[in-house]
Parts: structure tokens; C-alpha cells; sequence
């Protein structure tokens, strides 16, 4: 919000026809209908489309699936952050949870792509919650802090005692029948889980996550048990991350620990700052922005890190909203100024 | 004998990594993520002013220390005060700057053992049957010096005592006229150059590169909150069990799992005793 100057102040007036449309069935014209949807199309289809765009850009193809990992990894750092009120630094750890299950199924058991990914994905969750519930009851900074140690923590294990590959990783996994399997696969989870995870904190389930973030004495005094929201919101992030981490190592064809890097923490946290947090479709649209950058400045090696990172300082410093909140606003409001 | 000498040494190593950390946290409840780059650039800047601009060792360790000073307190000045009070954005800000720091400095080529910074003195002496070098001595040496200029700083000068009355309970502090924005910046700014001071004397042990910076952040967390976030005592306690246990493992499993000690350390005391050795009751109430 930008402050009053002199004795002005900004006035902000919903436009009549967000006024009309919000409830549904004062939908009466196309253009309202268009109004709605507009925004949301441009989006489902956009992202549907980008592959088939790009398909003379092999490379730029491959980074639309990269886009979609991370935009995974984003949603699951916005709801956990925004909706539940655990800020996890570590989002290095779901991938690379993800990353070794579907690679030792894969590779140990022999069970092709399409199973490995689903199994991997509830495996790994089931993992991550497991290891996470000893810090459940531990809030901001301290969850924070852990958090961050868990990806580390976890690299250094496998480094140390050499299991799972050592510092080779696991090799042979097998890849995806063709490039169009892995990138629509990684679209259809992104826009499903959004539209999902939009409708579900909407729900009764949703108001008590919030509870527990705003005011987790007060869910208690109502004898919910936290922990227990805590663990189910642990869950559904670390399954986003782990489904990224899936399809990642089948696309890669290789699970490593590079996979619990740096990279797969910041880019989701930044993305989520830079498209507006709590909005869920605001880090898909942050990853959009900051994966190509990224993809561009891939020459200049621990370069893109900084830059991300300066990015992300400054949308704090200067635009704590975000960008999505910020367009939403724009949409559906009339601004202008009026004397006091 | 080799395991209580050099354990002492880490410990005190690890005390005095953690001190700007523990101090910054417990004046103004922000915890600086950046700290670990903050020792990795005082490091760097003394390498440049020795090497490139050819100055004396001392006085470009002290120049580099003002420098870091500055730099800390541009860094709360500008950025960290706008987001005071939002745990959240407190860490990311604090984090991302931290980040952009060390990746900055790697891609502008800090890597590998080419930046080394000399011994204060060479040579080494036997105590008791184990030979330990100056630059070690010295290290503990210093490390009790600072502890004890803390203290007297704390508890004897205007701002020390203002600090203090901060950290101890900031509306108070803040009705007696102590301008609580002002404190936070100088209690940044030496919190950096404590981080620093650290840097100058740790890193002639090895050479300058960007991943210890990392390792530096999160030994002092890990120390912090064994000890208790904010609590000096707990710090210098913690660094100690720390330190020894680091040791131990070293020459009972191998090096691999130093880390793996410290972070083993922050999980186990955050589950068992969520203020950690030394913290304060009404800290439990915020964690837990």
C-alpha cells in the first residue's frame, strides 16, 4: 500500500461486476462469465499449451517440466507456510525423499514409471510425516530451523555411511516412454493439485489448518489435536514434493544428492514471496517467472542463486503481497485518490 | 590428553562462532541468517585489502572488521527493520541475503584453497605430550579475551547496559527511552563484526571458501539452541558439549559425521527440552 500523500488518501471500490459475479448466480451475461474466467483460462490453458508452443524448443520443453517441479514444491511451501503455519526451509528433502523412493522401487523391484510415481509419492510422504512428527509441536523459527538441517542431515547420511549409491547415486532408472508423457503428466498434477488445494482449504478441514496457524491454543481449548493437522499438512506438502522428486528422477533417469540441493529449497520459497503468498496459484505463477530466469542465467553457475535471492529480498522489502495479490487487486478493484 | 586440548579448541572455536548469533537473537529476537556469510566476507574482505591493496595483516583485519560492522548495520537498516516482528519473513530476508552473499562470492571465483589467510604466528609448542599450534592457542586464547570483553561491555557501558535492558524485556526497555530500533542496528553491527572477529582468527586454520560459511551458520544455530536462543551462558555451555561431542565422534567414527553431531544435537534438544539447556521459561510458551 503506498502511503498518504498530504491529505490524500486511495480509495479502493470493488467493481460492479466482481460485486455481481462473486455470488454465483448473479452470473447473467457473457461478459461477466468472461470476466470470471478470463484469468483462469489464460492459465490452464496457457500451461497446457506451453509444451506443444515450445515443442521446436526441445530445451525450453524440458524446462516447462522443470517449471512444473518446482511449481510443486511451491504450492506445498505456500500451504504449509500460509495455511498451516509451518514455515519448512527444507523443501530439498521432500524431492530428494521422492527422488531415492522411486528410484530404489524402480531400480530394485523393477516396477515401471507409472507405479513407481504414485508409490513413490505416498512412500516418500509417509517418510517425510514420519520424520517430521518429532518437530510438529515446535512453531516458526525453531520448525524453520529444523527444517533446514533435514536436506543437509539427510545428504550427509547417505554421504557418510554409503547406502543408496554414496555420492553416485542411484543410476539405470528407467526414463519416460517419450518427452510428452513427463510434461503433460507434470501440467495435469500442477493444475489438478492447485484446483484441489484451493477447494480444500475452503473446506472445514482448511478453516482448522488456519486455526492452527493463527491461534493453536484456541483449536486446542476445542479439542482438536494439533499435532494431528500438523502431520496431515506435513503430509500433503511433502506428497507435492515427492511427486516433483518422482518425476524428476524418471526424467533424469537418476537419483542423487544433488537432488537434496539448495535450489530445490530457495526457488519454491522465493517463488512463493515473488507470486504472492497464500494464494496457492500465486507460486505456480512466481515459478513461471523465476525457473526461466533461472534457465537463462544457468551459464553463470552459483550466479542464479544470488540473483534469486536478491529477487527475493526485494519483493519483501518492497512488495510483501506479491505479485498475484497485487494483479487481483488491479482486477477487481477501482482505485483513485479522494481528499480527506 | 589429545582429545580433552583439542576439544577445548573446538569448543571454544564453536563459542566464539556463535556469540554474534546468541547476541543479535537475544537483543532484537532476530535471527540472522546471514551470519555465516557475514564470517565468510570479513574473511574474504581481509584476504583483498592484504593481497590487493597490500596493507598490513593487523590493520586489514581491523579495516575488514569496521567494514563488516557497516555492512551489518546497512543490512538491518534497510532491509531487516521493514520486516521486524513477521518471524517468517524475518529468516527468508535474513536467509536470502546470506545466500546472496556466499553465492555471489563463489561465483565471483571464491573457491578452492587459493584464498588463505597466514598464521598469526607459526610454529607450534607441546602441552602435555601433544603438540598444538600458535594459531590454536591462540584462538582460546582470544576466545576467553572477547567472552570477558562482552561481559565488561555489557555490564559496564552505556549501550551495553542498554542492550541488555533490551534483551531482557523490550517495552520496558523501551519506556526508559531506549530507542529500540537504534539498539537493534548496533546490536547487528557487532553481532557482524563478532562474526567477523571469529572469521579472522578461525580461518587461517584452513582456507577461505564459501561452504564453511554454511557450515558456520549452522554450527551457531546448532549451539544456540542447545544452549537456549538468546542465552549466553547456554551458548558458551552448549558449545562446549557440542565441541567435545564433535571430537569424540571424530576419533571414534571418522569426520564424516561432525555434522551429522550437530544436527543430531538440535533435533534431540528441540524434542526433549524445547528451550534448550539454559533458556528461559517464558521462551517455552513461544517454540512450543
Amino acid at each position: 500500500m503506498s502511503g498518504p500523500k498530504g491529505d490524500r488518501r486511495k480509495e479502493r471500490l470493488d467493481r460492479g461486476i466482481k460485486v455481481r459475479s462473486d455470488g454465483v448466480y448473479a452470473i447473467s451475461s457473457w461478459q461477466e462469465i468472461t470476466y470470471l474466467i478470463a484469468p483462469r483460462l489464460l492459465l490452464i490453458l496457457g500451461l497446457a499449451l506451453a509444451p506443444l508452443l515450445l515443442s521446436a524448443f526441445p530445451y525450453w520443453q524440458r524446462v516447462v517440466s522443470i517449471i512444473c517441479v518446482y511449481a510443486l514444491l511451491a504450492m506445498g511451501f505456500d500451504f504449509l507456510a500460509n495455511y498451516v503455519g509451518l514455515v519448512s526451509l527444507g523443501g530439498g528433502f521432500y524431492v530428494g525423499v521422492g527422488a531415492y523412493a522411486t528410484a530404489l522401487l524402480n531400480t530394485k523391484f523393477g516396477l515401471p514409471p507409472f507405479v513407481t510415481i504414485p508409490l513413490a509419492t505416498m512412500l516418500g510422504a509417509m517418510i517425510c510425516t514420519v520424520l517430521f512428527l518429532p518437530c510438529l509441536p515446535l512453531r516458526g523459527v525453531y520448525f524453520a530451523i529444523v527444517s533446514l538441517m533435514y536436506p543437509l542431515l539427510a545428504a550427509r547420511i547417505i554421504e557418510a555411511l554409503d547406502i543408496f549409491g554414496g555420492t553416485d547415486g542411484v543410476l539405470g532408472v528407467d526414463g519416460f516412454a517419450n518427452m510428452w508423457v513427463d510434461q503433460y503428466l507434470l501440467v495435469l498434477s500442477v493444475l489438478v493439485l492447485v484446483f484441489v488445494l484451493r477447494r480444500l482449504v475452503e473446506e472445514d478441514i482448511g478453516l482448522v489448518f488456519r486455526g492452527v496457524k493463527d491461534n493453536d491454543q484456541a483449536v486446542k481449548a476445542s479439542g482438536i489435536n494439533i499435532n494431528h493437522y500438523k502431520a496431515l499438512g506435513v503430509f500433503i506438502a511433502s506428497a507435492l514434493g515427492c511427486l516433483g522428486g518422482a518425476c524428476l528422477t524418471h526424467m533424469y533417469m537418476w537419483a542423487g544428492l544433488s537432488q537434496f540441493a539448495l535450489d530445490f529449497s530457495i526457488i519454491p520459497i522465493a517463488a512463493t514471496v515473488v507470486g504472492g503468498g497464500g494464494t496457492l496459484i500465486g507460486p505456480v505463477i512466481g515459478c513461471l517467472i523465476l525457473v526461466p530466469i533461472s534457465e537463462i542465467l544457468r551459464d553463470f553457475g552459483s550466479l542464479r542463486i544470488a540473483v534469486y535471492s536478491i529477487i527475493l529480498t526485494g519483493f519483501i522489502v518492497f512488495k510483501s503481497e506479491g505479485i498475484m495479490i497485487y494483479a487481483a487487486r488491479k482486477y477487481e478493484q477501482f482505485e483513485r485518490w479522494v481528499e480527506i | 590428553m589429545e582429545i580433552i586440548i583439542y576439544g577445548i579448541i573446538n569448543s571454544v572455536s564453536l563459542a566464539l562462532m556463535a556469540v554474534g548469533f546468541t547476541l543479535v537473537y537475544g537483543v532484537s529476537r532476530l535471527p540472522n541468517f546471514a551470519h555465516g556469510a557475514i564470517y565468510i566476507l570479513t574473511g574474504y574482505l581481509t584476504w583483498l585489502l592484504m593481497n590487493r591493496l597490500g596493507l598490513n595483516y593487523l590493520f586489514s583485519a581491523i579495516v575488514a572488521l569496521g567494514l563488516t560492522g557497516l555492512i551489518g548495520a546497512a543490512m538491518y537498516q534497510l532491509v531487516l527493520i521493514r520486516v521486524r516482528g513477521m518471524p517468517i519473513s524475518e529468516i527468508i530476508a535474513s536467509y536470502a541475503i546470506g545466500l546472496a552473499i556466499l553465492e555471489g562470492l563463489r561465483w565471483g571465483g571464491l573457491k578452492g584453497g587459493t584464498f588463505r589467510l597466514p598464521p598469526f604466528i607459526e610454529g607450534s609448542v607441546n602441552i602435555f605430550g601433544v603438540s598444538v599450534d600458535f594459531q590454536r592457542l591462540f584462538v582460546v586464547v582470544l576466545g576467553a579475551t572477547i567472552m570477558g570483553a562482552l561481559w565488561l561491555f555489557v555490564n559496564n557501558t552505556k549501550i551495553g547496559l542498554a542492550l541488555k535492558g533490551m534483551a531482557q524485556d523490550e517495552r520496558a526497555a523501551m519506556t526508559l527511552g531506549i530507542d529500540s530500533d537504534r539498539m537493534a542496528v548496533v546490536a547487528t553491527a557487532i553481532g557482524c563484526m563478532l562474526a567477523g572477529v571469529a572469521a579472522i582468527v578461525l580461518l587461517p586454520l584452513g582456507s577461505i571458501v564459501v561452504e564453511s560459511g554454511y557450515q558456520v551458520l549452522i554450527m551457531a544455530v546448532a549451539v544456540c539452541i542447545v544452549g537456549g536462543l538468546g542465552s549466553w551462558t547456554g551458548a558458551i555451555m552448549a558449545a562446549f558439549i557440542i565441541g567435545f561431542a564433535q571430537i569424540l565422534t571424530v576419533v571414534y567414527f571418522g569426520a564424516h559425521f561432525q555434522v551429522v553431531v550437530a544436527l543430531l544435537a538440535i533435533v534431540v534438544t528441540l524434542i526433549s527440552r524445547p528451550s534448550g539447556l539454559f533458556g528461559r521459561q517464558k521462551e517455552l510458551e513461544e517454540r512450543v
